[in-house]
C-alpha cells in the first residue's frame, strides 16, 4: 500500500483530503507544520494555534491515521520572514506563502514525510495533477474556479509533482464540505482567509514597525519629473495603484506608480500614468517541466487574487527569467508578487516580479 | 507496535482487572452509606487501605486515596505548606527544578498566590538531590521539603533517607513523589525516613485516575479538596471504590513481584544503554549510571530534534518519549534536561526509553537494530 504524509492544518480542507486518500486505500500519516509566531502572539498564528492543532490530532484520530507534529519555527523564520522583510525592505510587496510552499511544505516537511517512509505527499489544496501521454506532470487549476490555488504552487517541480497528492482539487468547495460532515469531521469553522498566519490577525505595518523598524522610515513623495509633492510614512505602507492616503493637494487624483527602495522615494502620478505594459520575473519555475525556447502567448496572473490576463511571455536567461509583455496595460503590476502563466487550467509556469515598466 | 514508554503509563494487569470489576456493577454501593451496599463497599475500601498500609509500612489511617498521583502532590504541598504557616509561621518551601511539574508547578502557585517563598535545590550533573543541597537550604523557616524519589525523565534515585535526616533535624516535614518509583523500590515509609509519600497507580499495571498519599500521623495538613468527611476529612468526594480496590492490588502484586520483575528488566535496561553508547556517535545517558530505576533509559543525542526523533520511532514502530512538551512539536528541552546543564544541541536531543512486564529481549533487540539508524535520518533532516 502506498503511504502518503498529508500536510493538515485542522481545517476542512485537509481534514478531507485525509478521509479521501484514506478512503482511497493509502496508508496515510498525518502531519502538521509548528511555525513560526512572534513572541506571545502564538495563539493566533492562523495556520497552527494550540486549537487547530488540537483539531488536527482529533481529525487524526476520528480517522485512525498515526499525527505527528513537526516543529518548524527556526527554518520558517529563517526562510519566510527574513524573505518578507527583505522584500519590504526592497519596497516590494512580498508574497511569502510562495516562499512558504516552496521551502518549507515542498522542501522541509516533504524531507520529513520522506524520512517516515512516504511515498507521496498531499495538502488540502484546491489543484489537480494529471499526467500526460509523455509521462510528464501537469499541475490544473482545481475543479472550483473560486478556489482554484493553483497560483501558489507553480513553485512545484517535477519531481515534486510526481509525489504530490492534491486529493480535493477535484471537488467544488461545497462538496467538501458536504464530504466532512458525511466523515463526521469536526473541523475548525474558521473563516477561508488570506492574511499571512505570522501577522497574527494583526496589521503587517505593526508587524515591520516591531520586527524592522529601519525598512519602513519617511521619505519624499515626487512626481515622475522629480518635483517633491509631500513626505511618505514609510515605503511599505503604500502599494502600487494606491490612490487614498497619500495626503497630496493636487488638481487631479494622484496614484503610487513606484516604490523606490534606494532612495526611499514615493513616486505618484495621474491616472494616465498609472499601468505597466511590461514585467520582469526572476526565479522562474516551469512547472510544466519543459523549458519554452522561445515567446510564447499565454494568461498571466499577477497577483493571487488578481484576474487572467493576455501576455506575450519572452524567457531569458535559459528560462530563469521572462518579461511578460502584456496585451494591455496593467494598472497593479506589483514587484514581491508571482506572475504564472497558464494555458488553460494548466500552469505553464511563474516567477516573482521584480520590475514592470 | 512495541510499547517503550512504561514510565508514561502501563497496562492495567489482568488479576488487577478483575479485582476491580466486581465494584462496577455488583458491589456497587457508595462507602459512605449505612446500608449493606454501603458496608460491602466500605469493607473494600478499607481493605485496600489495610493492603497499601502493610505495604507502605503505616498504619491504615496514614493513607489517603486521591484521584491521581498529581492531585496527591497537590494535597502534600498545599496542605502542609498552608498548615505549617498557620503552626509556626514557616514560609518556605524547598524543593528541585527537576520535580515533576505536579510538585514545580504547585511551588510556584504557593509562591505566587499564597505569599510564600520557593527555595530551588541544585541538583548534580545525573539530576540528582543531595543531602548536602537540602542542608545548606533548610532552615526553622521552611514549611515544606519535597524530593522526588526517582525522577520520571531520567530514572535518577535520590537518596531519600539521607535527606530525611536532613529535615527531621530541623523539624520540617519531608514530602517525596514516588509515582515512578513505586513500580520497582520498596516504598517503606519507614525505612525511607519520609512524612509524605505520593503513588499513582497506572505507573504500576494499575488503573489510572487512582492515587493515594501517605501522611505521617502528626504532620500538620489541611485539606484542598473540601465537601464531604470522607478520608479522615482530607479529601471529601465519594470513594471511587473499583480504582481504590485496583490501587491496592495492583501495589500488592508491585510489592511481591518486585523483586523478579527488577531482575528481569535491568539487564535489557543495561544492554539498551550500554549498545546505544557504543554505538551512536555523540550519544550520553543522562541521570544516574548506577543509583537508577532497574525498567528505565534515558538519553541525549547531539543535534538531534528530540521529537522528530520520536516521530520517526513512532513510523518504525517504537513508542518511546522525551524529555520535552512534545506533542505540539515543541522542541524547548524540559526543566529536567536544562537543569542537567547540558548546552542546546545537547538537550534538545533527549530521547527515553522505559521497560516494562510487557518487554522482551527481542523487543531490546529489534529497537537497538533501528535507533542507530533513525538517529541518523533524525540527524540528517
Amino acid at each position: 500500500m502506498p503511504k502518503v504524509v498529508i500536510a493538515m492544518s485542522g481545517g476542512v480542507d485537509s481534514s478531507v483530503a485525509a478521509a479521501l486518500l484514506k478512503q482511497q486505500g493509502y496508508d496515510v500519516i498525518g502531519m502538521m507544520l509548528r511555525l513560526w509566531s512572534e513572541p506571545g502572539k502564538e495563539d493566533s498564528n492562523r495556520c497552527c494555534t494550540p486549537d487547530s492543532m488540537a483539531q488536527a490530532r482529533r481529525v487524526a484520530a476520528k480517522l485512525d491515521i498515526p499525527f505527528y507534529a513537526i516543529d518548524a519555527k527556526e527554518v520558517f523564520r529563517k526562510t519566510v520572514v527574513d524573505y518578507f522583510l527583505e522584500g519590504y525592505a526592497r519596497a516590494e510587496t512580498p508574497n511569502p506563502c510562495l516562499v512558504c510552499n516552496r521551502h518549507i511544505r515542498w522542501e522541509f516537511l516533504f524531507s520529513h514525510a520522506k524520512a517516515m517512509g512516504a511515498d507521496f505527499m498531499a495538502t488540502g489544496h484546491y489543484v489537480r495533477v494529471v499526467k500526460d501521454e509523455f509521462g510528464r506532470m501537469k499541475l490544473l487549476k482545481g475543479i472550483d474556479p473560486a478556489k482554484d490555488q493553483s497560483y501558489v504552487l507553480h513553485v512545484l517541480t517535477q519531481e515534486k509533482l510526481t509525489q504530490a497528492l492534491f486529493p480535493v482539487g477535484d471537488y467544488p468547495k461545497t462538496e467538501i464540505r458536504a464530504i466532512a460532515e458525511k466523515f463526521g469531521l469536526a473541523v475548525a469553522k474558521r473563516p477561508d482567509s488570506q492574511d499571512l498566519c505570522f501577522l497574527a490577525g494583526d496589521d503587517y505595518r505593526n508587524f515591520l514597525q516591531r520586527n524592522a523598524p529601519h525598512i519602513n522610515q519617511p521619505g519624499k513623495i515626487v512626481s515622475r519629473e522629480g518635483r517633491v509633492l509631500g513626505e511618505h510614512r514609510g515605503l511599505a505602507n503604500y502599494t502600487i495603484g494606491q490612490r487614498k492616503g497619500l495626503n497630496l493637494a493636487s488638481s487631479v487624483p494622484l496614484y503610487v506608480l513606484q516604490k523606490n527602495a534606494t532612495e526611499n522615494v514615493l513616486v505618484v502620478g495621474a491616472a494616465e500614468e498609472l499601468g505597466t505594459l511590461e514585467l520582469l520575473a526572476v526565479n522562474v519555475n516551469w512547472t510544466g517541466g519543459e523549458i519554452p525556447t522561445g515567446p510564447f502567448h499565454a494568461m498571466v496572473k499577477s497577483r493571487y487574487t488578481a484576474r487572467e490576463t493576455p501576455g506575450l511571455v519572452t524567457p531569458l536567461d535559459n528560462g530563469t527569467k521572462v518579461t511578460v509583455r502584456f496585451d494591455l496595460p496593467q494598472r497593479d503590476i506589483t514587484p514581491g508578487q508571482a506572475a504564472v502563466f497558464y494555458d488553460g487550467d494548466q500552469v505553464l509556469g511563474g516567477g516573482i516580479i521584480r520590475y514592470s515598466s | 507496535m512495541i510499547y517503550l514508554d512504561y514510565a508514561a503509563t502501563t497496562p492495567v494487569d489482568s488479576r488487577v482487572f478483575d479485582a476491580m470489576l466486581p465494584y462496577f456493577r455488583e458491589s456497587f454501593g457508595n462507602p459512605s452509606s449505612t446500608h449493606r451496599y454501603g458496608q460491602k463497599a466500605e469493607a473494600a475500601v478499607e481493605a485496600a487501605r489495610e493492603t497499601v498500609a502493610a505495604i507502605l509500612h503505616c498504619r491504615p489511617d496514614e493513607v489517603i486515596f486521591t484521584s491521581c498521583g498529581s492531585e496527591s502532590d497537590n494535597l502534600a504541598l498545599r496542605g502542609v505548606a498552608l498548615a505549617r504557616r498557620e503552626q509556626t509561621g514557616a514560609r518556605r518551601i524547598l524543593t528541585a527544578r527537576a520535580e515533576h511539574h505536579a510538585v514545580s508547578k504547585t511551588a510556584e502557585r504557593l509562591e505566587k498566590e499564597d505569599g510564600f517563598r520557593v527555595e530551588w535545590l541544585e541538583v548534580d550533573e545525573f539530576g540528582m538531590v543531595r543531602p548536602e543541597a537540602v542542608e545548606k537550604a533548610i532552615s526553622k523557616d521552611t514549611a515544606l521539603v519535597s524530593v522526588m524519589y526517582s525522577n520520571n525523565e531520567i530514572g535518577t534515585v535520590n537518596p531519600i533517607h539521607q535527606i530525611a535526616e536532613v529535615c527531621r533535624k530541623q523539624g520540617v516535614p519531608l514530602h517525596t513523589d514516588a509515582v515512578q518509583a513505586a513500580a520497582y523500590l520498596p516504598v517503606d515509609v519507614d525505612m525511607l525516613g519520609v512524612d509524605l509519600l505520593s503513588l499513582g497507580a497506572h505507573k504500576f499495571y494499575g488503573p489510572k485516575g487512582i492515587g493515594a498519599l501517605y501522611i505521617r500521623k502528626g504532620t500538620p495538613i489541611q485539606p484542598v479538596l473540601t465537601g464531604g468527611g470522607q478520608e479522615f476529612g482530607l479529601r471529601a468526594g465519594t470513594h471511587n471504590v473499583p480504582l481504590i480496590v485496583g490501587l491496592a492490588e495492583a501495589l500488592r502484586l508491585a510489592e511481591v513481584e518486585r523483586e523478579e520483575r527488577a531482575a528481569r528488566l535491568r539487564p535489557m535496561r543495561d544492554r539498551i544503554i550500554g549498545a546505544v553508547l557504543e554505538e551512536i556517535p555523540d550519544s550520553r545517558l543522562t541521570g544516574h549510571p548506577e543509583q537508577r530505576v532497574p525498567n528505565h533509559t534515558s538519553f541525549v543525542f547531539k543535534d538531534v530534534d528530540g521529537n522528530l526523533l520520536l516521530n520517526l520511532l513512532d513510523g518504525a514502530g517504537f513508542a518511546c518519549s522525551s524529555g520535552s512538551a512534545c506533542k505540539t512539536g515543541n522542541p524547548e528541552p524540559s526543566e529536567v534536561i536544562t537543569s542537567l546543564g547540558l548546552s542546546r544541541e545537547w538537550a534538545l536531543g533527549s530521547l527515553r526509553v522505559t521497560l516494562g512486564l510487557g518487554t522482551t529481549p527481542g523487543d531490546v533487540e529489534a529497537f537497538l537494530k533501528a535507533l542507530p539508524g533513525l538517529v541518523q535520518k533524525a540527524r540528517s533532516l
